[in-house]
């Protein structure tokens, strides 16, 4: 199937405007289709008439352009009609917004869509769900602009289940400075699924990181999935929820009660390399040191800071979540420590985390940074930047990230989000170094890295 | 393709639903799994020859189609020392319902493991290896892969276990053969593989570790029912019980 017209539209039909609701979501749809994005759209119901000025269309067919993407919004019952008519006008393809299909128990409504796209191999995103978000291309969302945050252009593709959990994730992207290159919200996930939209993604040349919110797979959906993901060169992060069991019936075996759906889901997406994220508020992290470091690290970690605190929380976060702060060879102190300003060469510790105190300057960063890199016990390092130091200045983030590019270790810095310091971590973004807006956070960043391979 | 012994074991089982512990080792060896020497005795002069044979202590252990958990119903007796303990042994086991034979098996000692396989809904055969014994569920120490399994499958499940210690060796304890330890549990996902659609559950506990080999000391073999293979409604998803999922997977620490 061509997912193009679903996803890179030139042309869109809003299918169920009202002519007296202006709060109608297909409404909310064509408004934005029409004010704020590239696609010529074209409004339809069967009554006719003139909306905004533009004439109403009774029919898709009637339309003089031919339609790359139809947002369906009319009742359920009249949806499987509606289909009929795109496919036979040669529309591209539609995401089915209305709701009333198996999440109610209309199953057999649910199949017919199903039947007729596979007949005419017409791809549709739904029914019950928001659609497709793609930054400056398409917005399907039947939520007003000015209610929504939306992300800038990036590389991290969001595929969920539940628009809601999608919208807030928006939110959180776009707080981070996280950029999007296209969120499918596939509701009841009726034709386009999951492994689907990996599929394509695995191939869209916009996308870095391949990102999941599931709820569950039908029967054996979840086998097909992992050996898919497993084949796709981009890391693939999952969300999962439902994870606590339903029933309480006994199970007949030790096997059967041990490996309870969860475990067996968590534990085979390890092992095929997925990442799974273990709540929503980790997502963004995962996905931001992804796109920016695809390769998975063994996890060890090397951690540079200016205050010891900082040093201590942060070797018991790798602690919890399982990497490993080697402590550093004589040598390698000692390498770091002839580099370093004579007023804290002997106040600076230097075994791992390397604390530079809060005397530290650039370039006593900036060396000992080099030193961690240039260590072999360490393959990616955390920098915990305290941009209150009085010997820290505005140009450190964007000198330390070039230190990626000659040495080539993976590096992540926390950096207190504060508009004050918007010039030190846009430093590091601007130079594809990720910047974590908490101690936790760099650690998450790390820990996605060394989860991004098969366990 | 599987094996024409192992399908005859299993239409045989078909009717009880699951497979007689004699049988079930009989269908794990022909897949390449180790099990202890063993005679099903239906006859007391039989167990006592076999033990003769191999040398006391021996286990004996109770063979009916009516009795799933042996234990349960006083039908396992280890640590058997002398003809008499064995004949008496014997006597005891034949009162038990559907008494069909008493499973005469050598005396083996090791590492306690767990290993078993279960269809799960969304990813089909799973295995699943873990710190065995009666404790099982108690310390609920276990790894879970989707089958069939690599040998790097094997490795990491071990890593991932809070007592692979047990099994890489520790103070002083000789480590599980690991070339054995991996031959048994890659033998056991292709079976498992091979079984799609014909079990819900196995469980083999307690697999015997030792420096020399992995040995399936009890086997279970439960098979889908007639009726859910034929409506292939369901993939037999056991529903978990209450405290499962308090274990899931842990990455190496």
């Amino acid at each position: 199937m061509n997912f193009k017209p679903l996803f890179e539209p030139k042309t869109v039909a809003v299918i169920g405007v009202s002519l007296s609701n202006r709060r109608h979501p297909a409404n909310v749809i064509y408004n934005k289709a029409l004010h704020r994005y590239p696609a010529t759209v074209y409004p339809v119901n069967p009554r006719g008439g003139v909306l905004q000025g533009n004439p109403v269309f009774r029919d898709v067919s009637e339309i003089p352009d031919k339609i790359d993407l139809a947002v369906i919004a009319v009742r359920a019952d009249l949806v499987p009609d509606v289909m009929a008519a795109c496919i036979r006008a040669g529309v591209g393809g539609a995401t089915v917004i209305s709701g009333g299909f198996a999440e109610v128990g209309r199953t057999d409504l649910q199949q017919q869509l199903v039947d007729l796209a596979r007949e005419a191999d017409f791809p549709f995103v739904g029914p019950n769900c928001l659609g497709i978000y793609a930054p400056n291309v398409v917005d399907t969302f039947f939520l007003p602009a000015e209610r929504l945050v939306r992300p800038e252009p990036g590389n991290v593709a969001f595929v969920s289940q539940s628009g809601g959990v999608l919208v807030d994730q928006m939110v959180i992207f776009a707080g981070e400075g996280v950029g999007v290159s296209l969120a499918v919200s596939i509701g009841n996930k009726a034709l386009i699924r999951e492994i689907d939209l990996l599929n394509y993604l695995a191939n869209d040349p916009k996308t870095r990181v391949i990102a999941f919110y599931i709820e569950g797979f039908s029967r054996g959906e979840g086998r097909a999935f992992v050996q898919a993901a497993s084949r796709c060169p981009k890391p693939v992060v999952v969300l999962k929820s439902g994870k606590s069991p339903g029933g309480q019936r006994a199970a007949s075996s030790h096997t059967a009660s041990m490996a309870g759906d969860y475990t067996v889901f968590s534990s085979v997406l390890a092992q095929h390399g997925v990442v799974e994220v273990i709540n929503e508020y980790r997502l963004v992290s995962y996905c931001e040191a992804l796109s920016c470091y695809p390769d998975a690290i063994q996890g060890r970690v090397g951690i540079l800071t200016g205050s010891g605190g900082h040093g201590v929380l942060s070797v018991d976060i790798c602690a919890a979540v399982g990497l490993e702060v080697p402590e550093l060879t004589e040598a390698e102190q000692a390498r770091i420590r002839e580099r370093l300003h004579p007023n804290i060469q002997g106040i600076a510790s230097l075994k791992n985390p390397v604390d530079v105190t809060g005397s530290a300057v650039d370039d006593d960063f900036y060396e000992a940074a080099l030193g961690l890199c240039q260590s072999d016990q360490i393959d990616c390092v955390i920098i915990l930047l305290l941009p209150y130091s009085p010997g820290i200045s505005g140009d450190l983030g964007a000198r330390i990230s070039q230190l990626y590019r000659h040495q080539g270790k993976p590096l992540v810095a926390y950096v207190p989000a504060s508009e004050r310091y918007r010039i030190l971590i846009e430093g590091f973004e601007l130079n594809g170094i990720p910047v974590a807006a908490s101690i936790e956070r760099a650690i998450y960043m790390a820990d996605a890295m060394r989860r991004c391979q098969p366990c | 393709m599987l094996d024409p012994a192992i399908e005859s074991i299993l239409s045989e089982a078909e009717n009880a639903g699951w497979v007689l512990e004699p049988e079930a080792k009989r269908l794990l060896k022909l897949a390449g799994l180790s099990t202890p020497r063993y005679v099903w005795a239906r006859e007391k002069a039989d167990a006592l020859s076999f033990a003769r044979q191999v040398g006391y202590p021996v286990v004996a252990k109770v063979v009916s189609p009516r009795v799933v958990h042996k234990t349960e119903v006083g039908g396992v007796a280890v640590g058997i020392r002398d003809e008499s303990s064995l004949e008496a042994a014997f006597d005891r086991f034949a009162r038990i319902d559907g008494f069909a034979g008493v499973l005469v098996e050598e005396s083996l000692g090791g590492v306690e493991l767990i290993v078993g396989a279960k269809m799960d809904y969304q990813f089909g055969p799973v295995v699943l290896l873990g710190i065995g014994g009666t404790a099982v569920e108690i310390y609920k120490d276990v790894s879970v892969r989707m089958a069939p399994l690599e040998a790097r499958d094997v490795r990491s499940m071990v890593t991932c276990l809070i007592g692979r210690r047990l099994i890489l060796g520790h103070r002083g304890s000789p480590a599980v053969n690991p070339e054995r330890l991996v031959a048994m549990m890659v033998n056991f996902s292709k079976l498992v593989m091979q079984l799609e659609g014909r079990f819900t559950s196995i469980d083999l506990n307690p697999v015997f570790g030792t420096p020399q080999d992995c040995v399936v000391a009890d086997a279970r073999i439960m098979l889908r029912e007639e009726a859910a293979a034929a409506e292939d409604t369901s993939c037999a998803d056991e529903k978990p019980s209450p405290l499962e999922d308090s274990h899931v997977c842990r990455r190496p620490l």
